[in-house]
């Protein structure tokens, strides 16, 4: 039998004595289409920042396609793709080079490299624009730059965290056609997270976190009938209280955060 | 360890954004210019020079030196900008050794630092330097050393760094000291006796002292000692940086 796509046993990550992830414990089973859902700062980032090996965990064990995240890093890089939540491209490429430098990065060799690049560019409708800067494009083209990018590998394992944050409809919608294609013809293994609960109902199954906590973990219909609720987002607040959240982040990096959305919105 | 496609990628990237920015090239050249004709022929026509060279001439190789450590600083700062705008995240999630992303941030630091350092060379004719081509082909490896070497040191320096701000502050008081105490503007030999000593212990002084010797044929230092301290910093600065990414980043 296949090992799980990510698997995470009793996960602990704290900073400066906060606990952002606290005893987290689940498998994603591959080809699964996962979400991952919280209020900000429910530990979401954090928790795809240890599966993607740029944090250690405190304590407990993560694997990604079956490689553990803390020991063999290289070969979990090698599994996973990742569309991050805050921009990534170097806005001073053009689209074309940004994907040249991934697949040099991912030794990929030329000419799997440049079919993959077209591929991907025909895939996110970004072929006419490959060789302007990046930082000409528009918020949307940007984000499907970024979608193209991670899928350039083929990897077992797709993160994605939030994607589709601050789309347009019609962008949002080619974004999820473009997930659901990928799903049917690779196997491809998606772990979302959201904020959107129409995005998360297309889930196979959805597990609620807060406070680094699993709250819920079931199929989005199961939930909603176990908690006799109208909807996801009913159950979402039911499990997670309607009072607002701060993100938990630290004085430098909040202010880099705000300047970060600043620049995204211009 | 060394993934050398990953490093020449990083390379080569950092080259296309250089090719692209024109008011780095223009800065490079306007920085020389302004010493050259400040401290050179400012202060060079109020007092005759050293060891019998016009002040202008004897401040030539020290203005080398001078772009080569700005250019260095200038360029580590790419690391922070990397980080602030996401772009480290796409290497640091990559199949690819930490050791990879600094060698290759190093690479390309040094390379955009040396192209800057070579752009004061076109100022020889103006500043009564009379160099034969053997000399001046003999002066493009220590430049590149002592590109790599300071590039490698702002990288340890910006990996600690969260801001640019920071980065800003810290390097001024690195850069400064480092170019005012090594012997590019004055000779250390007629210093006060602290001032000596600083001098002394500042990397920069030795690779100054090569350049002044390529060019002029005056030296303060043995040349094994020159020799042995760059390569020793050098070594030193790139073994930093690396530590200082697997670590902190």
């Amino acid at each position: 039998m296949n090992p799980p796509a990510i698997e995470v046993s009793h996960l602990v990550k704290r900073y400066n004595g906060l606990t952002a992830v606290d005893d987290l414990s689940f498998d994603v089973q591959p080809g699964e289409l996962f979400g991952f859902l919280g209020p900000n700062g429910a530990g979401k980032t954090t928790t795809i920042h240890i599966l993607c090996t740029l944090l250690a965990p405190s304590s407990g064990s993560a694997s990604v396609a079956g490689f553990d995240c803390l020991n063999q890093p290289r070969q979990v890089r090698q599994s996973l793709g990742i569309i991050f939540q805050d921009p990534s491209l170097d806005e001073r490429l053009t689209a074309w080079e940004n994907l040249e430098f991934h697949g040099m990065i991912y030794h990929m060799p030329k000419l799997l490299r440049r079919e993959r690049m077209e591929a991907v560019l025909d895939l996110v409708d970004l072929g006419e624009r490959r060789h302007s800067i990046v930082r000409t494009y528009s918020g949307g083209m940007k984000r499907r730059l970024e979608v193209a990018r991670g899928l350039m590998h083929q990897p077992r394992v797709l993160f994605l965290d939030e994607p589709t944050i601050g789309l347009d409809p019609q962008t949002r919608r080619r974004i999820w056609d473009l997930f659901k294609q990928l799903r049917a013809q690779l196997g491809m293994t998606l772990f979302l997270t959201t904020h959107s609960m129409e995005e998360a109902s297309q889930c196979g199954r959805v597990a609620i976190i807060d406070r680094g906590e699993l709250l819920a973990l079931d199929s989005p219909q199961a939930l909603v009938a176990a908690h006799r609720a109208e909807n996801l987002e009913k159950v979402f607040l039911t499990l997670t209280g309607h009072g607002l959240r701060d993100e938990e982040v630290s004085g430098p990096e909040r202010m880099r955060d705000q300047v970060r959305r600043l620049k995204r919105w211009r | 360890m060394i993934d050398y496609s990953a490093l020449l990628m990083i390379w080569r990237r950092d080259m296309i954004r250089l090719s692209r920015d024109r008011a780095q090239i223009a800065g490079s050249l306007a920085r020389p210019i302004l010493w050259l004709l400040v401290l050179g022929f400012g202060l060079g026509s109020a007092f005759p020079g050293f060891h019998g060279i016009p002040y202008i001439s004897y401040l030539f190789p020290g203005i080398i030196a001078m772009n080569l450590l700005f250019a260095s600083f200038l360029s580590a700062i790419s690391i922070i900008w990397d980080r602030e705008f996401g772009f480290l995240k796409e290497m640091l999630v990559a199949p690819i050794s930490r050791i990879s992303i600094a060698v290759g941030k190093a690479a390309s630091g040094a390379t955009v630092s040396f192209l800057q350092g070579c752009l004061v060379l076109a100022f020889i004719p103006l500043v009564g330097v009379s160099i034969g081509p053997w000399r001046l082909l003999a002066g493009l490896p220590v430049m590149l050393l002592i590109a790599f070497a300071m590039t490698s040191l702002g990288l340890l320096v910006a990996s600690r760094m969260s801001s640019f701000e920071g980065f800003g502050t810290i390097a001024n008081f690195v850069i400064m000291p480092m170019f005012f105490l090594s012997g590019a503007v004055f000779p250390l030999a007629t210093a006060p006796r602290a001032l000596q000593m600083v001098g002394l212990i500042n990397p920069l002084s030795y690779g100054v002292d090569l350049l002044r010797w390529l060019f002029l044929g005056v030296r303060q230092f043995p040349l094994m000692l020159d020799f042995s301290v760059l390569l020793l910093f050098t070594a030193a600065a790139v073994g930093g940086a690396v530590w200082a990414f697997c670590r902190r980043l």
